[in-house]
């Protein structure tokens, strides 16, 4: 992956953007156990695979999800949070 | 080549000398079977049979031995460390570094260059001298030192780097030193076959059998082994492996790369790192500049290399070595880092009764090999860990007691 297409941007070269780690939900404060949340806190799904990730265009301060599999390099969509899925970039545009 | 030595290849009488048996298939069942030949496994399969008298063990590798990190790191070797915890670990791992080409009987290369750490901000200077103070203490030869020392020690150096970041000092680290680090691989392997292990090489695990919680067996390429005891070393893999027995940890795998100038006459005694510079380098005994940086931004598993890493990395060292604009850059490539959240490894037992781990050696794994071969053996041996990696058991995650080494990272990640 040497390009990345921000969802309000369009593809820009990957030093403009920086990996925000894997995007997960997180249990109920307030109901979970200690050891959910320890577990929540420090434990990452590490093994190769589809992944949806947070990434940052830092020039225009944009937080955008990706998804990408973390073993081909290979970014299959990328948008908003919350947007409409179907104004997201698909594959064929992110990969350019 | 002389005639007299060429009939030595056409001889039979002068088979030429193998490092380790090759077997035809792995038996039916092995008392422990070792995933991953690196350095940690072949290590671990060494003192098993060594100090505790555990021979039927089966080293099981994918590929080839010391084909993983272990035959693609910048092999420094170091015990600057910043918890009284690691300081100790690492430096129980140097003493035994210094004497293993003669215990191996293989010579290792093992060169005592010394190791600076070069600070260039007051806080990175803050930080030298915690580590200096942690390491006396602890009883290791660390201290921090001007800018004259490091002059004297590296004359080629520019102290003001290019004018970008000058240079304000230095932990000085006297027992820094380089290895070959196949070598190590290698002996190891040696030294556990000749002891009666088996090394199996072209041999993946593929799946462990566990049945109420305890291990029974791995499945393989080669057929099914019935074992009670398994040890996971095999770094950047950590996570396909643990996923195999339903084990959650906090380890992400980030590439990490390195290259090598064409050799040059001798001129760099020391072992330089620049935090700030994000550079590692030393002079391998071929005459290379030996050269790493940081880790890869993001999640990926892959050996793949970068332009962007060779281009950032060569532009630092011209700042500190502007006379090495003409030197070329003849090889790189990458391992697969797997990262911790504190920077010290994760090594033990896990919930999983006979499934042990040795993994979240990220950038630093090299240096600890004959350390974490012998506690993992006494921890397999015994079925308990003993209190040298305490601090670095799975359950510190659980408990909120980790291990903060990110201040000791070579450089700033
Ligand atoms: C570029 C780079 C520079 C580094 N520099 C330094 C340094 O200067 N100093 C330092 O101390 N450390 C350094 N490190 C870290 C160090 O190299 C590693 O932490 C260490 O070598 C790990 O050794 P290992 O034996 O645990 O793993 P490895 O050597 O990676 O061995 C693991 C083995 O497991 C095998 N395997 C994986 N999955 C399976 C399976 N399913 N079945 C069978 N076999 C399997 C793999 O093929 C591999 O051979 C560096 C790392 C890199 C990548």
């Amino acid at each position: 992956m040497k390009l990345l297409t921000c969802p309000m941007n369009g593809t820009r070269p990957l030093s403009e953007f920086i990996f925000g780690g894997e995007y997960r939900e997180g249990p109920d404060q307030n109901t979970c156990t200690d050891a959910e949340w320890a577990a929540f806190v420090h434990n990452r799904s590490g093994a190769p695979g589809d992944k949806k990730e947070w990434w940052y265009h830092s020039p225009s301060g944009t937080w955008f999800i990706a998804e990408r599999n973390t073993l081909t390099d290979k970014v299959s969509r990328t948008y908003l949070l919350g947007a409409n899925n179907n104004n997201s970039n698909t594959a064929q545009e992110a990969s350019k | 080549m002389p005639l007299r030595l060429l009939k030595f290849a056409v001889s039979k009488d002068h088979p030429a000398p193998r490092f380790f048996k090759s077997h035809e298939a792995p038996k039916k069942s092995y008392d422990v079977v070792i995933i991953g030949g690196g350095g940690h496994g072949l290590a671990a399969a060494y003192y098993l049979a060594k100090d505790h008298g555990i021979t039927n063990v089966a080293v099981l590798e994918k590929g080839y031995i010391g084909g993983g990190n272990t035959g693609r790191n910048t092999t420094i070797v170091r015990s600057n460390y910043l918890t009284p915890e690691g300081v100790n670990f690492y430096d129980a791992s140097v003493k035994i570094y210094e004497g293993l080409s003669e215990e191996l009987d293989l010579n290792l290369f093992y060169s005592t260059r010394g190791h600076f750490t070069l600070a260039h901000t007051e806080s990175a200077m803050r930080t030298m001298r915690w580590r200096a103070e942690v390491n006396k203490h602890v009883g290791v030869e660390s201290r921090v030192v001007g800018p004259d020392e490091i002059a004297k020690a590296c004359p080629q150096l520019d102290l003001s780097c290019s004018g970008q970041a000058p240079i304000l000092g230095a932990l000085f680290h006297a027992p820094g030193s380089v290895a070959r680090h196949d070598g190590v691989a290698w002996g190891y392997a040696r030294g556990a076959d000749r002891l009666g292990a088996e090394i199996h090489q072209n041999t993946e695990v593929l799946a462990i059998d566990v049945k109420n919680g305890k291990v029974c067996g791995v499945k393989t390429n080669k057929g099914y082994i019935e074992t009670k005891q398994v040890l996971c070393a095999v770094a950047g893999f950590t996570p396909r492996i643990t996923e195999m027995v339903d084990l959650e940890t906090p380890i992400v795998i980030h590439p990490l790369q390195a290259c090598v100038t064409e050799p040059m006459k001798p001129w760099l005694d020391t072992i330089l790192v620049s935090g700030s510079l994000h550079v590692y380098v030393s002079q391998s005994s071929r005459g290379e500049l030996v050269m790493g940086s940081s880790l890869d931004p993001y999640e990926v598993h892959s050996t793949r290399s970068t332009l962007d890493f060779v281009e950032g990395l060569t532009s630092h060292m011209l700042d500190m070595f502007p006379f090495l604009s003409n030197v070329k850059v003849v090889r790189q490539w990458a391992g697969m880092a797997d990262m911790t959240p504190d920077f010290a490894p994760i090594m033990g037992k896990t919930p999983i009764e006979g499934f042990y781990i040795d993994a979240g050696w990220g950038t630093w794994g090299f240096k600890a090999t004959p350390i974490s071969g012998k506690t993992m053996a006494q921890t397999i041996a015994n079925d308990s860990a003993p209190d040298l990696i305490h601090s670095f058991r799975l359950s510190r995650f659980e408990d909120y007691e980790l291990t903060g080494e990110k201040g000791a990272a070579s450089v700033g990640h």
